[in-house]
């Protein structure tokens, strides 16, 4: 049955490629023609797409290299993303900006928040991966949830498209323009607006960047419920619409489970304040789950409170090798019945992302020499009592080393190795934005 | 040969330290605690040097109190094949230290002594200088890179100095402190983290070899360093002029 999937998936693959034309990249919310909803338009599905083709059961690169095997073709140059093979045209429904907009927005944000520079334009213009370039000309930074309102509003009446951009840190090419709408920033958004030091509760503004939110819940003795390699750009509330999840899913769950309210500002201008701090509220509908993971394609989130776990003191981080791929989920399940409640991350790398990692990132060793090993998986304990942790890490791992589970392993001796460790599986985006594999 | 390697227990190097309420000190209660980090580069050089077969073994030791074991077991994790604590509570100091390690230099009599140039906690960089100096040994300071020749019983060391690097011959037995460009610590692997805890750690205290441990230093006062103002952005080329004369008063 699985072969008959894949031989499916294959053959889709392969009209694809053969098909003239350059990949379309958008196709948000059917297939077909792309869906205006008012003036916002999402893009940036794409990933989503690839994972009905090829399925959940096996990591990509192995379905890649069977595939490739049962062909006797490579693949991974030949494919593409996308269910549809034409162009995408401008919709000619959508004006385009003149002077008396741009007076508009000057006479609303001040000079200083209306970008039509060159240089500045063409970085908000380029997503991250450097894929997808659009041709906007205007770049505006609101201030406050009103002056987005109005932003939005005004688009809305002019039908301008626009495009909400966080840190740009997407690698879907979601946050950058098609063609030439108006960016609207978040980055000046930038204020924590409260905290509470008993529930750990933190309201924000959505153009907050998660890096400075860590900083600053740190001296407080809490942590973010998540944490991503691009932590030190990315913004909140681009995080929030996009529903990333992070090295830290595994532990305190995905953002549905701890964002407790956000404020959105609607495609014609009006604001839903959703923005509740309670644990618990079943007063009405609760809708900022549908813009969680939206992708600014319902509205701007502009103010985001969400729960902080507290910070515990110890961190241990080891550095597994195993041999094949049913040892690294035997290891997980072992993992997460033996060490239980302290197990706080669960990451997973194949050799050739290993050798990617170390052949590209700088400052990085292997853990493990001399030899590449098949798997590898990062395993991370954090709990409150650093002798007991270290304990059962130790004694799991002893156990899953006798099982048979694991070839070899590395346990971090200080914050220094361990970040070091992290490193390898951090920055794994960074193998993928030189062309290597695109995954 | 025996090689000898000190190692300290310090605060972890990525912690953000904070100073006591009361000024008497570092907030040192539940913060991670690990193996300074010059200490591991010594070791690691000491585990090197017994990898290419001019060393028999390599003994750990450590000073202090009872959480020192866990630095020893990390170093035996490492690779070190016997560990040596010195169980002593507070107050410790670099030249007590140093007398504590001549005492166990003459017990265990080793071929070479290996130290991190300084601990990152107090930054004295003094225990491997006054340690070649109480045994009459030669030191090769800051050392970038070690040779060792064992028929002539010499060892060559790079040392680090402001002005480049030298280097200098040194007459085995030698005390040599290491530097960060050394080399790379090695991650302790799994099967020697298991085979660490059947290694031997054995427990001394400073009566028994003879040092009397006391401080000719007493600590008023740690505060923090004064924090850095925020800059300000001036609007145009006079107004910078203008803070630079008045405010700064540097032009």
């Amino acid at each position: 049955m699985k072969m008959d999937r894949w031989r499916a998936s294959v053959r889709r693959i392969l009209n694809l490629a053969s098909r003239p034309g350059p990949a379309p990249r958008s196709f948000a919310a059917g297939r077909g023609n792309p869906a205006r909803s008012g003036s916002l338009h999402c893009s940036g599905r794409s990933c989503r797409e690839t994972q009905f083709y090829f399925g959940h059961r096996q990591p990509l690169s192995m379905h890649l290299r069977e595939t490739e095997f049962a062909l006797g073709v490579s693949l991974i140059q030949s494919r593409c993303f996308g269910s549809v093979a034409t162009r995408i045209q401008r919709n000619p429904k959508f004006a385009t900006i003149n002077s008396d907009d741009i007076r508009y927005f000057r006479d609303l944000l001040g000079d200083k928040s209306v970008i039509q520079d060159e240089d500045a334009l063409l970085a908000a213009n380029m997503d991250w991966m450097r894929k997808y370039k659009g041709s906007s000309k205007l770049l505006l930074l609101p201030r406050s949830t009103e002056e987005v309102s109005q932003i939005l509003k005004y688009c809305n009446s002019r039908c301008l498209g626009v495009v909400p951009q966080g840190g740009n840190t997407g690698l879907v090419g979601g946050s950058v323009p098609v063609f030439d709408e108006v960016i609207v920033n978040l980055g000046a958004m930038n204020k924590v607006i409260s905290f509470d030091e008993v529930s750990g509760i933190l309201v924000s503004e959505a153009g907050c960047i998660l890096e400075s939110l860590m900083n600053f819940l740190d001296n407080k003795g809490f942590i973010m419920p998540l944490d991503l390699g691009s932590k030190g750009s990315c913004q909140i509330g681009g995080n929030v619409s996009t529903n990333a999840g992070g090295l830290r899913l595994l532990r305190y769950g995905s953002l549905h489970a701890n964002v407790l309210g956000l404020e959105a500002v609607l495609a014609n201008g009006d604001v839903l304040d959703m923005l509740g701090t309670l644990r618990k509220d079943n007063t009405g509908y609760d809708l900022k789950h549908l813009f969680m993971g939206s992708e600014g394609s319902l509205g701007i989130v502009t103010k985001v409170s969400i729960l902080t776990p507290p910070k515990l003191s110890s961190v241990n981080v080891a550095f597994l090798a195993c041999t094949d791929y049913l040892s690294c989920q035997k290891l997980l399940l072992e993992a997460r019945r033996k060490l239980g409640e302290v197990l706080s991350a669960f990451e997973f790398l194949d050799e050739q992302a290993m050798d990617l990692a170390l052949k590209h990132l700088e400052g990085v060793r292997n853990p493990l020499p001399p030899a590449l090993h098949k798997f590898y998986v990062l395993i991370e304990t954090t709990g409150s009592d650093e002798q007991s942790d270290k304990e059962k890490l130790e004694a799991f791992l002893v156990h899953a080393m006798e099982g048979g589970l694991i070839s070899d392993g590395v346990v971090a001796q200080d914050i220094q190795q361990a970040s070091s460790v992290w490193k390898i599986r951090y920055s794994r985006s960074i193998d993928e934005s030189r062309g290597c594999l695109q995954i | 040969m025996k090689i000898m390697v000190a190692v300290k227990r310090v605060v972890d190097y990525a912690v953000k330290i904070r100073v006591k309420p009361d000024k008497t000190g570092v907030e040192t209660q539940n913060v991670k605690m690990s193996m300074n980090p010059f200490c591991e580069i010594a070791l690691e050089e000491a585990l090197r040097i017994r990898e290419s077969g001019l060393a028999s073994e390599v003994v750990a030791v450590s000073v202090g109190p009872a959480q020192c074991v866990d630095t020893l077991r990390t170093g035996l994790a490492m690779g070190a094949d016997r560990g040596i604590h010195v169980e002593f509570k507070d107050g410790l100091n670099p030249l007590s230290v140093a007398k504590v390690l001549r005492a166990l230099v003459e017990a265990e009599k080793p071929g070479l002594l290996i130290l991190g140039k300084q601990a990152i906690d107090d930054d004295c960089n003094q225990t491997g200088q006054m340690l070649a100096g109480l045994l009459k040994w030669p030191q090769g300071t800051f050392a970038s890179k070690v040779t060792l020749d064992k028929e002539k019983q010499v060892a060559t060391v790079d040392r680090e100095v402001d002005g480049g690097i030298e280097t200098v011959l040194l007459d085995l037995p030698a005390v040599i402190t290491t530097d960060l460009r050394l080399n790379q610590p090695r991650y302790a692997t799994l099967p020697n983290i298991m085979k660490a805890k059947s290694k031997v750690i054995k427990k001394y205290t400073p009566g028994d070899l003879n040092v009397e441990i006391k401080s000719d230093l007493e600590v008023l006062q740690v505060t923090e360093p004064p924090k850095r103002k925020a800059g300000v952005i001036v609007s145009s080329v006079d107004e910078l002029i203008d803070k630079l004369q008045n405010e700064a008063r540097v032009i």
